[in-house]
């Protein structure tokens, strides 16, 4: 009988090949980690869109209208990180946009949070706040922009109320389940330790809750970024929404196109950095 | 007396639906200072509503339990609990879970290290003090329980089917571990448990309850936890008495699980 070739190395990492573990599996249909990288088709379709991208701006098969050019693209970004957009450095733009981001979460959590343990821990504030939390809950924050606009202008505070209120009902809802997830026999155990009630709340709910309470801020971290591009579309003069709004006035498709990817970008990088977090600070979430 | 006194202890829960369930009929039960006794019975004979009385978890509908002469009221460091699983701080350390209950109280640092340190050397646990608990396998973890319960020196012990989730290996093992701690540190023990064989290795005192309503159907003297500390426990479980004891016991719970069938295809 012949020996069957090993596939390479560089074909197991390219996704052309199976490990040798998958390939003696009998049954691959269905076995979601049978399903490897695929990494060449990855390369291959990025590389495909870039090159498409460098051809149509050789031959001029898009009008800049649509789609910028390659050579514009990149000029414009040279443009815009050494002179910025409207007077406003580029980083301003940004800047501004994560500052809001993470004041809206941050007043968010620590009004959210509190709210959340009363809901879990007591009758009397489950029953004044349920209606409030489960009616604002399924209301997405942008349909409150008009409201905000009447109540506080277009400055800084309605931006971040607006994100306040975002991440608000995400953060109660995260605390009030990560309460009411402790199990009972923890909190026996912790009673029969000797441990007060305040104890219990510090040293058993508290840390329990915490892993929840995690999730929430990763949620409302990305809801409230969605909410203040979107925010800034409507009514601002900085931030990233903004620019690519200003930029759409004045026909700078480059600019809405470098906006969208720094949008993405950013969105990207608060993701990774709040799963490292969570990493660092909550090793134990889903260890119970 | 010192010790346990269960006396005419019922517990009626009413169910959303009317109606009502016997969970415990009339028990009463002595238990002796230093005494280890293992708690029997089919599902539902009441065995755990028993042990949350005595914990103080929940309140009897009539009776009393009384420690050394005072009446059980809530939960107290006096009686300390170790649950199936799942009832240790995943957040804590080995050592900070066993320290748990020191810490509560506010004793010295060093005090308690000490005693964390002895305790977990006890159970075996040296050279993991500092891991996670989530680190370690489920015989660990309940080695883990036993000292964070025994840190806090409480009088008694009440134990909910602790070894319940292991494999049979790990359990025998666990067996001699309680038995061991029992004998070194005098404390009275309640251990409820599924197995036949463990109550009846485990316990000075081995009470059968039956269910509809929950009650004290047989309380056996048993001589087996005493010997446990010089004979190996293969040779105990498979000599002549202590095997006739378990055909019995087995038979008993037998036919109240052929009782509660019937009465259910009724």
């Amino acid at each position: 009988m012949s020996e069957k070739r090993e596939p390479s190395e560089a074909a197991i990492w390219l996704g052309l090949a199976d490990n040798a573990f998958t390939r003696q599996k009998t049954v691959k249909f269905g076995d979601a980690s049978a399903v490897n990288s695929g990494r060449f088709y990855s390369i291959l379709i990025v590389c495909g869109l870039i090159m498409l991208w460098v051809l149509s701006s050789r031959l001029g098969l898009v009008k800049e209208f649509y789609w910028p050019t390659v050579g514009g693209t990149f000029d414009r970004i040279v443009l815009l990180v050494t002179e910025g957009f409207r007077n406003v450095s580029l980083w301003e733009h940004v800047g501004i946009s994560v500052y809001r981001v993470l004041s809206g979460v941050l007043y968010g959590a620590v009004v959210g949070i509190p709210l959340g343990f009363a809901m879990g821990l007591s009758s009397t504030a489950r029953g004044l706040f349920d209606p409030i939390v489960e009616f604002m809950r399924p209301i997405p924050p942008l349909a409150l922009i008009p409201l905000i606009i009447l109540w506080f202008g277009i400055d800084e505070t309605a931006k971040i109320f607006l994100l306040f209120l975002a991440s608000l009902f995400i953060m109660t809802i995260a605390a009030r389940s990560g309460v009411s997830s402790v199990r009972i026999s923890k909190v026996h155990a912790a009673y029969s330790l000797g441990a007060s009630k305040m104890q219990i709340l510090r040293h058993v709910i508290l840390p329990n809750a915490l892993p929840e309470i995690f999730t929430g801020l990763r949620t409302a971290m990305g809801v409230c970024w969605g909410t203040v591009v979107a925010a800034e579309l409507v009514a601002a003069d900085k931030g990233v929404g903004s620019m690519i709004m200003i930029a759409k006035n004045f026909l700078q498709t480059d600019t809405v196109v470098i906006g969208i990817i720094i949008i993405g970008i950013i969105g990207y990088i608060i993701e990774i950095f709040m799963r490292y977090l969570e990493r660092w600070l909550i090793p134990w979430k889903g260890k119970g | 007396m010192t010790g346990i006194a269960i006396d005419k202890v019922s517990m009626v829960f009413t169910l959303p639906g009317g109606g009502e369930v016997h969970a415990l009929h009339d028990v009463s039960l002595d238990i002796k200072e230093g005494e280890i006794v293992s708690v029997l019975g089919p599902s539902g004979c009441g065995k755990t509503t028993l042990l949350n009385i005595i914990a103080g978890f929940l309140a009897p509908t009539s009776g009393e339990v009384r420690l050394n002469h005072h009446t059980v009221t809530g939960p107290g460091s006096e009686r300390g609990m170790v649950f199936q699983q799942g009832a240790l701080f995943e957040w804590l350390t080995v050592s900070q879970n066993v320290a748990f209950g020191p810490n509560m109280a506010g004793k010295p640092k060093s005090e308690t290290k000490e005693k964390v340190d002895h305790l977990l050397q006890t159970v075996g646990l040296q050279d993991f003090g500092e891991k996670p608990v989530y680190q370690l396998s489920g015989g660990m973890q309940q080695r883990v329980a036993l000292a964070r319960c025994l840190a806090n020196d409480p009088d008694v012990i009440l134990m909910d089917e602790p070894l319940g989730a292991l494999d049979a290996l790990t359990r025998e093992k666990m067996q001699g571990l309680v038995l061991k701690l029992w004998k070194e540190t005098g404390k009275t023990i309640i251990l409820i448990t599924h197995s036949v064989e463990e109550a009846l290795f485990l316990g000075e005192k081995l009470i059968v309850m039956a269910p509809r309503p929950g009650r004290i159907e047989k309380i056996y003297e048993l001589p087996f936890a005493d010997e446990g500390m010089t004979k190996s426990p293969r040779d105990i479980k498979a000599g002549p008495d202590f095997v006739e004891k378990r055909e019995e016991i087995l038979s008993m719970i037998w036919e109240m699980e052929e009782e509660i069938m019937g009465q259910v295809g009724a």
